[in-house]
């Protein structure tokens, strides 16, 4: 049934439908009403069968849901940002035990200096946990990605995160098809779990693992994720065959065909990016598009092979690694082992910053005239860093960086937060 | 006290069983059947006060559930000597997830229980010290505060031990931990801090609190018991002396465990919903240097000179928790003077 | 389930691991020797039968018992318990009442009608027992359960010796001596009243026995010089005892003084009191504090309104009964001396309890024997310098008490039983003595010792009733159930339950522990909280 409706409602009506055992919510801000949402739909038991925990932390949120997991029931939980950060070692842990625990991940950035935007830092954060992080390109794979989520972590018996991006997704309105209870029960088996806490059939989880084992446990954790390679397409192709629509699988392609060059991006920037190749293919550009949706497991072989044609890779990444330079595009270049061709890294859209189309085309413009620098930070204000960099070299107390820039650019600094 | 006094002038209610007892009033420790729920082969020291503590308070648990039970254990040397990869010594449902969330993660599995209709099974959570008054603690009072379905017990040993004794918030005044070592103008920790989690417990106004003391069994056991009877979140701080840690000889850890109580430097009491319901009293009141000089943490208290005033702020708090909990009847008291 | 690999493990498989490779010190189970039991002259396994009637179980505890002593009614009454002084309760709160447990399960066991169990074969020797006292019918009693015919020849004209003849009515009733003789006599011992023997070699080789047991007790008065009046009634201790066994009670008049300071004295004077005396009045020539009788006597008899004139001495005795008296000053060894003070007492008699001497004239011609201060030496063994003549109780060195005499028969009876099969009898080695610091003794409840009823003054100063009462069913559970078992294991489950490694194997009731030493890492936690010292540490390679 077509709805319109919050980016975070939707995705609410879809985990319902997935029928989680037990959800867990701590409401860190940035906050979103995902879990909001579900809290009422359990209280007025719409969602039965369903324990609603309000805890006392983010990182509590993610062991209640690793206690749950273990003992056998489907557990979900919603965060973000600093949220995902204090929660992190309780990440580490659910993967480590292989608990099929899905999370939405919110997109935003990570402080300081507090910023509650969308980007992808949060998720870069957590990229090596051992968690599948599977990324949407707008609310209705959000939703979508939820349901396929569940039966593809519960299969491996590894935990999930879908992220999309917050407030361009959690909080915009958009048309989603909600799917009925039928659709996703036909989809979705009950969890079966792999170990589960059982006076029953008693067994001790989270040994102790020595230099013995425990490199072959880690082995494990990423033959498993391997092996997700294989089946996120096949999920897809089901999901496809009993919705109706395309959502999820590890890539998705767009004008490509004949493409040079080739924009490769997550989330939900996606959209304005096919808008602005539009633009560009109809003034006789040959570009196309490559949207990673599953960025762990990372799809290596499937990017290899989708860009084997191309001449150049522009990288568009809402995060990067401080000291380094991109984080997506390092990951494409093992893809590309084979195809040496230039890989530009743009990063992008950090802490909220909007990627324009005007911005977007310009880029490609100089990417497709091999003009630009291997890093290039989108709409960079030039003047505004080198004062501040200035300021450093001439004065010891030179001040907060952040006050210093809101100051430079006019902003008042109280109205940020 | 919930102990069933039971009136027995050969060994009294103090031994573990007695032949002469009925079965139904002996221990759970003096059952042949008893589960040993941490089973033999476990690597803690010699004397680990812990390990026992632990099987007396899990395999009370089991009896009093009938074995419908899953633990959850905090990092720390429970879950390092019991389940080194190859070997459990579990005999129970038992999870170890990390340090700091255990009583989030029992959280998590009694919800699951209940959504799965499954109440017959029952829930525990136990941890060390530092994972309970330390780095557990929000979890640890995020439970108590939404009454989750929960028994925490807390094996209080007074420092980080598995780490090699470092300080952690029960560790008491004055005694030696690696980073609280025996130099200076004030060796030894700091007097004035740390806190008493049962008190901060007993502040949630859970339906159950109560501490207790590998030396005394039975109040142990029927303390487990009664927490068992009751749903919602509870919690036991089980007082375990470490040979390692203290200093101690491992044939004497019940012996220290004992003096403890005795001395006053450890209550023994029991509380429902905020209210103290009772205390166990004192038997044979003693002096707190008699606890204190077989620990060879608190060694800097007796050479090269005697710190009498160290002793006298250690004796000023046993002092006090007589007081405060009433823990010398005050007949007996009048009757030894 | 199909586990992930590493971090979930199968429950029990620490049991691989075996820690018992840490220990250096090794618990091991070793009974000690109670005190009590090491104090019992007769040798009794007191904890052993206190066990079983801590359970209830008192024709069990009964049974245990009487493999030692087999008159525990009459023990039960007359003797002055050694053990319950040596008992470790003692320094708890006060030593467990064994004397009264013993006489309530020698009560039940008469009042039940419980009897010896027949020996399981003959040995076809025959043994001849010399005395009915407590010596003769304990070596008669224990030779005849190891299969020996025994046949007692006593010159009296009824069994018990001392304890019939010397110990008065109040103190043991006779029903209670004769149902514990009869007992005996049950399992076969043929008893011949009124057979002096004469010469023991020509009795032994006239009723063919291959060894015999001496056991004729010392009944022969010791007399001091005191001149007396032709007129003055002077008699003995043993006249005035063994008369109160006759239908003709003695005559002993209103003022009876009583010349002595053993329990002896005591016992003649409260019979005087009971025989209608106003003044039972016992002279004796040092202090309380030096007086052989026991106090717990002593002060029953003061209780009883027997005087007792300290520190004199008798000097002579007129027609008229009026005796001079001498007071006495203990000097620095603390041994009286006359002061030259004297002063007079009024009496119708006078009766000596100096002690008493052996008869041994039919030890005449018996080559071999050697006999020193009135008493016939023995070995170890009890035999005397003549091959297959044992003697004990009263005629051979020792204290002279029943319990004493119960033992000695008890261990001439193992002894003549090895030799009557050419062997010789070594006793089992003694284990280490349980003391009071090898006991953790916190596991003890407080209990004070159960006081026996005693008989209201007034019918212990008129009648012959018994003076101190037993313990009910109740009572005596609780005393029973008072006794620390020091030494030996009385499953109280400790080591069980504080091993911290669950290396204590129960075993079940009755079956005690062991240790698995799979995984006993040797802390000793069991050997500290053992309550009775039943748990020792050893070094690993010992």
């Amino acid at each position: 049934m077509l709805k319109q409706c919050e980016g975070s409602h939707a995705v609410a009506a879809t985990v319902a439908l997935c029928r989680p055992e037990v959800i867990c919510a701590y409401p860190i801000s940035p906050q979103t009403h995902i879990v909001e949402g579900l809290s009422e739909m359990v209280r007025d038991g719409t969602l039965q069968h369903c324990e609603f925990i309000n805890v006392e932390s983010e990182f509590a949120a993610m062991s209640v849901a690793i206690g749950a997991s273990a003992a056998g029931a489907r557990s979900y939980t919603a965060t973000a940002s600093q949220g995902l950060l204090f929660m992190a070692e309780a990440v580490w842990n659910a993967s480590g035990l292989g608990l099929p625990i899905v999370m939405t991940l919110a997109n935003r950035s990570i402080g300081a200096p507090i910023n509650i935007w969308n980007d992808h830092t949060d998720a870069m954060s957590m990229r090596d946990a051992g968690w599948l992080q599977l990324f949407a390109e707008n609310n209705q794979e959000a939703a979508d990605l939820h349901i396929q989520a569940f039966r593809l972590a519960e299969e491996l018996s590894l935990p999930i995160m879908v992220c999309m991006d917050g407030f361009i997704l959690t909080h915009a309105y958009e048309g989603v098809d909600i799917p009925t209870q039928e659709q996703v029960d036909a989809y979705l088996p009950p969890y079966e779990p792999r170990q589960v806490l059982d006076p029953r059939e008693p067994v001790s989880i989270g040994a102790m693992v020595g230099p013995e084992a425990f490199t072959e446990v880690r082995y494990l954790a990423h033959a498993k994720q391997m092996q997700a390679l294989d089946r996120i397409p096949q999920l897809a192709a089901e999901f496809r065959q009993q919705f109706g629509r395309d959502s999820g699988g590890l890539i998705r392609t767009y004008r490509l065909e004949d493409a040079q060059t080739v924009v490769v991006a997550l989330g939900s920037v996606l959209g304005t990016i096919k808008d602005t190749i539009d633009d560009l293919r109809e003034a006789g550009h040959k570009i196309g598009v490559l949207g990673i949706t599953s960025f762990r497991p990372f799809p290596t072989a499937a990017i290899g092979d989708a860009v084997s044609h191309v001449e150049r890779v522009v990288v568009v990444e809402k995060c990067f690694a401080v000291g380094v330079g991109g984080i997506v595009s390092r990951d494409v270049r093992t893809a590309m082992r084979e195809h040496p061709h230039p890989i530009y890294a743009v990063v992008a859209g950090l802490g909220g910053r909007a990627i324009t189309k005007a911005s977007l085309r310009q880029l490609f413009l100089s990417a497709m005239a091999d003009e630009l620098e291997a890093l290039t930070f989108l709409d960079l204000d030039h003047q505004a860093v080198n004062r501040e960099l200035e300021r450093e070299r001439l004065t010891r107390r030179s001040g907060p960086i952040a006050e210093n820039l809101l100051r430079d650019l006019g902003v008042v600094a109280a109205r940020v937060g | 006290m919930t102990a069933t006094v039971i009136k027995f002038y050969q060994t009294g209610t103090h031994t573990v069983g007695n032949r002469l007892l009925d079965p139904s009033q002996r221990s759970v420790q003096a059952d042949m059947r008893r589960t040993n729920s941490l089973n033999s082969g476990h690597r803690a020291c010699q004397g680990c006060g812990e390990a026992l503590g632990a099987r007396y308070a899990i395999d009370a648990a089991m009896q009093a559930c009938d074995n419908q039970l899953i633990a959850a254990n905090a990092t720390g040397c429970l879950e390092v000597f019991s389940t080194p990869y190859p070997e459990t010594s579990w005999q129970i449902p038992w999870i170890h997830s990390l340090f700091g969330n255990t009583a989030a993660v029992a959280t998590g599995i009694a919800a699951a229980l209940r959504v799965k209709g499954r109440s017959e099974v029952r829930v525990v959570a136990q941890g060390g010290d530092g994972g309970t008054t330390d780095i557990g603690f929000g979890c640890l009072s995020g439970m108590f505060e939404r009454n989750d379905d929960v028994l925490y017990i807390c094996y209080d040993n007074e420092a980080y031990m598995n780490t090699g004794v470092q300080r952690s918030s029960a560790t008491p005044g004055a005694a030696r931990t690696a980073t609280t070592p025996a130099v200076g103008p004030a060796p030894g920790n700091v007097f004035g801090q740390g806190k008493s989690l049962p008190l901060i417990a007993m502040a949630h106004e859970i339906p159950y609190v109560a501490t207790a003391i590998v030396s005394e069994l039975r109040d142990l056991e029927a303390k487990v018991r009664r927490a068992m009877e009751i749903r919602g979140a509870r919690y036991i701080h089980v007082f375990v002396p470490c040979p390692l840690g203290w200093g101690t000889r491992s044939d004497q850890t019940i012996a220290i465990a004992r003096l403890a109580k005795e001395t006053g430097i450890f209550p023994v009491i029991e509380a429902e919903h905020g209210e103290l319901t009772a205390v166990s009293k004192i038997r044979k009141q003693r002096p707190v240097e008699d606890y204190l000089k077989p620990q060879r943490r608190f060694a800097h208290l007796f050479s090269p000179a005697v710190n009498t005033a160290a002793i006298a702020q250690i004796q000023a708090l046993a002092d006090r928790n007589i007081r405060r909990f009433g823990l010398v009847d005050a007949a007996a008291a009048a009757g030894a003077e | 389930m199909e586990k992930p690999f590493a971090i979930t493990l199968d429950v029990g498989s620490s049991l691989a691991n075996k820690t018992g490779s840490w220990r250096t010190y090794r618990p091991r189970y070793g009974d000690r020797l109670p005190p009590c039991n090491n104090a019992c002259p007769a040798g009794e396994n007191i904890q052993g039968w206190l066990y079983h009637a801590e359970s209830g179980d008192y024709e069990q505890a009964w049974r245990v018992l009487t493999q030692d002593n087999p008159m525990p009614a009459v023990m039960g009454r007359v003797c002055y318990h050694p053990c319950e002084s040596k008992c470790n309760r003692g320094e708890l709160d006060q030593s467990v009442g064994i004397n009264s447990v013993e006489r309530f399960l020698g009560d039940q066991a008469i009042k039940l009608g419980w009897k010896f169990a027949p020996p399981a074969t003959a040995s076809g020797k025959r043994v001849l027992v010399v005395g009915a006292g407590p010596s003769g019918l304990s070596a008669a009693y224990h030779l005849a359960r190891l299969g020996h015919q025994v046949t007692i020849h006593e010159a009296g004209p009824l069994a018990g010796g001392m304890m019939r003849f010397g110990i008065p009515k109040y103190r043991l009733p006779r029903d209670v001596l004769e149902a514990e003789v009869q007992r005996i006599l049950d399992l076969g011992v043929t008893l011949e009243l009124n057979t002096k023997v004469e010469n023991i070699e020509a009795s032994m080789q006239a009723g063919g026995f291959d060894a015999a047991f001496l056991a004729v007790g010392a009944h022969i008065a010791k007399r001091a010089y005191i001149p007396a009046g032709g007129a003055a009634k002077l008699l003995d201790a043993m006249q005035v005892l063994r008369g109160m066994e006759d239908e003709e009670k003695p005559m002993l008049g209103r003022r009876v003084v009583v010349y002595g300071g053993g329990n002896t004295a005591l016992d003649v004077a409260r019979t005087a009191k009971r025989l209608g005396a106003t003044d039972a009045i016992i002279v004796y020539r040092r202090t309380r504090e030096k007086m052989p009788a026991h106090d717990f006597e002593v002060e029953e008899a003061l209780q009883e309104g027997i005087l007792i004139k300290w520190l004199s001495t008798i000097k002579n005795m007129s027609d008229e009964g009026t005796l001079t008296v001498e007071r006495m000053e203990l000097d620095a060894t603390g041994f009286p001396q006359p002061t030259g003070e004297f002063e007079t007492l009024e009496a119708d008699s006078l009766v000596l309890a100096l002690g008493q001497d052996v008869d041994l004239s039919l030890l005449n011609g018996v080559p071999g024997l050697e006999v020193e201060g009135g008493v016939v030496q023995v070995g170890p063994n009890m035999m005397t310098g003549r091959p297959g003549i044992f003697a004990g109780g009263d005629m051979v060195p020792s204290e002279r008490t029943v319990t004493v005499g119960i033992g000695h028969g008890k261990k001439a009876a193992r002894n003549i039983d090895a030799w009557l099969r050419g062997e010789v009898y070594t006793p089992a080695p003694k284990h280490e003595l349980a003391t009071f610091e090898k006991l953790n003794t916190w596991y003890y409840e407080d209990a004070p010792k159960t006081v026996q009823p005693t008989l209201d003054l007034i019918r212990r100063q008129s009648s012959f009733d018994e003076v101190v009462g037993g313990l009910n069913e109740t009572n005596a559970l609780f005393e029973a159930r008072r006794c620390l078992s020091c030494g030996n294991c009385f499953e109280c489950d400790n080591c069980y339950g504080v091993c911290p490694d669950n290396a204590v194997i129960k075993l079940g009731p009755g079956m005690r522990f062991e240790f698995n030493f799979d995984y006993c890492k040797g802390c000793g936690i069991c050997s500290a909280e053992c309550p009775c010292g039943a748990i020792t540490m050893v070094p690993e390679n010992a």
